[in-house]
């Protein structure tokens, strides 16, 4: 059966993760930020450089980037499908692709009752650690 | 009708600022190592006004061996000379005060009436608050048996990285390079990107009065220049203000390094409004409608940002009858116009979150009871980072109630019990600040007791005195910031435990 991804991406992002790509010489991931100043932003890192586990959730991949959010957060969220862009502008944090001078955001749009119904399914971030 | 008024007065004129600024390092200004510079974009309009160092790795290396240098000395300078310094910071600061509050408008955005009443002020009673608190500062001795005496002695923990948030570039600064020099510690300082211009000139004022070394600022990227610094292993402590990711981010690095952080990293702050404050309409009445509408307060770019009203239900309309029109009659313009009562968003980005969350919150089902979009304005402004006051009328559970926006947005919902308006108040994932407004004497001490939040304010918000120590619960981090207790964050305890027996134990 066909799910319903939880975050999808924009053309405009996915050029800007083969850049990253490309620069960085590997793979990358995200992870979504809460709270103060930068937060409620996705935050872009090497792969692996981020450490998540069993209080993270991964929402699934996005063009071929693993996406999590910590679990709590998630609860909060996980009513709203997400869209990784990108926008021009002067972000802070240790998100790789700032020196750019672009940002990567998220935006939000509700799931129909349909979708909620076939979503895709979600692990832990130590559970998607433990698959490789 | 429109949702905010404009601006009538013509702009104040901009202090000269040069076209690009040096790291400070070792008491000098240095060229980055790369040799290369990052814009800074003024969110007034959108265009660059100067250039900031972009600092890598070798620049903060160069900074903590100045640090590193000037420590020995620095920690065993007397609490009566580093006094001294502090309040000549301070005095410098004060008699550049109008100079400092126009930089900081052009570099963050916000309205010139805030930086000169409010963010400047505070700067300049901060470095005063803890040049005074050392003087008075006193270790602990206790004897534990006629031979036996213990000596709790305070020591700096030596050379500390802070990362400052662009909200209160200098404000936020202060509130860490104060109590940081005046605990003994040499500090190396990494300004947020969007606000790298304010802080160095004012290390053009106040370089020279600490000795090389004590305190250094290194410019640019997270990724380039803050985590090098982060992750080194040689600071001693991390202090941190920002979110949740980059806050982990940091405590993974120290966890490897084994090193003290604090973390100060946001909030949802409820701000509750019980029945009795509609018991007249009279000056209390008034000012908690002010109190509500503190959600403008620096464009809402504050972690504390009262961003939920929580409004007993029989008196809701009243209350946001009045709240709305105050709301409607905040002055948007030109944020170096003296009648200017909000100014833009700190940068582009922000500015595009701010309006995701209008989106999302629409889609929610939230009601728009003002504002609710950018604000579009002219004569110049057409590039600047605008946004209306907006408030929104929903529920708790919708994401907008959640998270932090950081902008001009408050949500709006009722409360039928004062259980009730608990349960919503904690019904977050942070605990930063909360605000309560009450005629009723119990209901002031009892429901901030039960709000889960470092901050209460009690019929009263937004105030920052040096004094009361400020600082998160829950997912809003650890550690305070101000107050005497804040040097206890940067000093460690030396315990000498003494005998005065000439007696042996007997045991070997």
């Amino acid at each position: 059966m066909e799910t319903i991804k939880r975050v999808l991406i924009t053309e405009p992002a996915k050029e800007v993760i083969d850049t990253l790509r490309k620069r960085f010489g590997s793979e990358l991931m995200f992870h979504q930020s809460g709270g103060c100043c930068d937060g409620s932003s996705p935050m872009c890192f090497e792969k692996g450089d981020f450490k998540v586990g069993s209080q993270d959730v991964w929402l699934g991949e996005v063009y071929g980037c693993d996406f999590f959010m910590s679990a709590d957060q998630f609860e909060y969220w996980k009513h709203t499908q997400l869209t990784l862009d990108v926008t021009p502008g002067r972000g802070s944090s240790f998100s790789i692709e700032i020196p750019m001078g672009i940002r990567f955001m998220i935006r939000s749009k509700l799931f129909t009752t349909e979708e909620l119904k076939i979503l895709s399914p979600v692990v832990t971030g130590e559970e998607k650690l433990s698959e490789r | 009708m429109e949702s905010f008024t404009l601006s009538q007065a013509s702009p104040v004129e901009s202090p000269k600022i040069k076209e690009k600024y040096d790291h400070f390092i070792g008491g000098k200004f240095v060229a980055p190592s790369s040799g290369e510079y990052f814009e800074n974009i003024s969110p007034i309009d959108g265009k660059v006004f100067s250039k900031a160092a972009r600092g890598n790795k070798a620049d903060i290396e160069k900074a903590l061996d100045a640090a590193h240098k000037a420590f020995p000395s620095w920690s065993k300078t007397s609490a009566a000379e580093r006094s001294k310094l502090l309040n000549k910071i301070a005095d410098v600061i004060e008699a550049n005060l109008e100079m400092l509050a126009r930089v900081e408008t052009i570099d963050n955005g916000k309205a010139l009436r805030e930086t000169r009443a409010a963010d400047l002020p505070l700067v300049i009673d901060h470095f005063r608050y803890f040049a005074g608190v050392i003087r008075a500062d006193e270790s602990t001795i206790s004897e534990h048996d006629e031979n036996t005496v213990s000596i709790a002695l305070h020591e700096p923990l030596g050379v500390v990285a802070q990362i400052i948030p662009w909200n209160f570039p200098l404000l936020m600064a202060t509130w860490k390079i104060a109590p940081a020099l005046a605990a003994g510690c040499c500090t190396v300082v990494k300004p947020a990107e969007q606000t790298p211009t304010s802080i160095m000139i004012l290390m053009e004022l106040i370089g020279d009065i600490l000795p090389p070394g004590v305190l250094n600022v290194v410019t640019g990227f997270g990724v380039e220049a803050g985590k090098p610094l982060a992750s080194s292993p040689r600071v001693a402590k991390v202090s941190f203000t920002g979110e949740t990711t980059t806050g982990r981010l940091i405590m993974q690095y120290a966890s490897e390094n084994l090193v003290p952080v604090t973390m100060e990293l946001g909030g949802k702050s409820p701000n509750i409004f019980m029945k009795s404050v509609a018991d007249a309409d009279d000056d209390f009445f008034d000012k908690a409608v002010e109190g509500a509408v503190m959600f403008a307060l620096n464009q809402g770019e504050v972690c504390t940002c009262p961003s939920r009203i929580l409004v007993h239900e029989d008196i809701y309309d009243k209350f946001m009858d009045r709240v709305i029109a105050r709301t409607k009659a905040i002055k948007m313009g030109h944020p170096l116009a003296e009648d200017t009562m909000m100014g833009a968003q700190a940068s582009k980005d922000q500015y595009e979150k701010i309006l995701s969350y209008m989106d999302i919150g629409k889609q929610e089902g939230a009601t728009v009871l003002t504002g609710g979009a950018e604000a579009s304005l002219n004569n110049g402004l057409e590039e600047g980072y605008y946004i209306q006051p907006t408030i929104f009328k929903g529920h708790n559970k919708m994401r907008i109630f959640q998270e932090e926006i950081f902008g001009p947005v408050v949500c709006v919902t009722t409360f039928k019990t004062t259980e009730e308006a608990i349960e919503i108040a904690n019904d977050t994932m942070y605990g930063l600040g909360a605000g309560l407004w009450s005629r009723d004497a119990h209901e002031l001490y009892q429901v901030p007791r039960a709000i889960q939040a470092g901050r209460v304010w009690v019929n009263c918000y937004h105030a920052y005195p040096a004094h009361a120590p400020f600082g998160g619960y829950k997912k809003s981090g650890f550690g305070r910031e101000n107050h005497l207790m804040m040097l206890s964050h940067y000093r460690q305890t030396k315990n000498m435990l003494i005998s005065y027996s000439k007696e042996k134990l007997g045991f070997f």
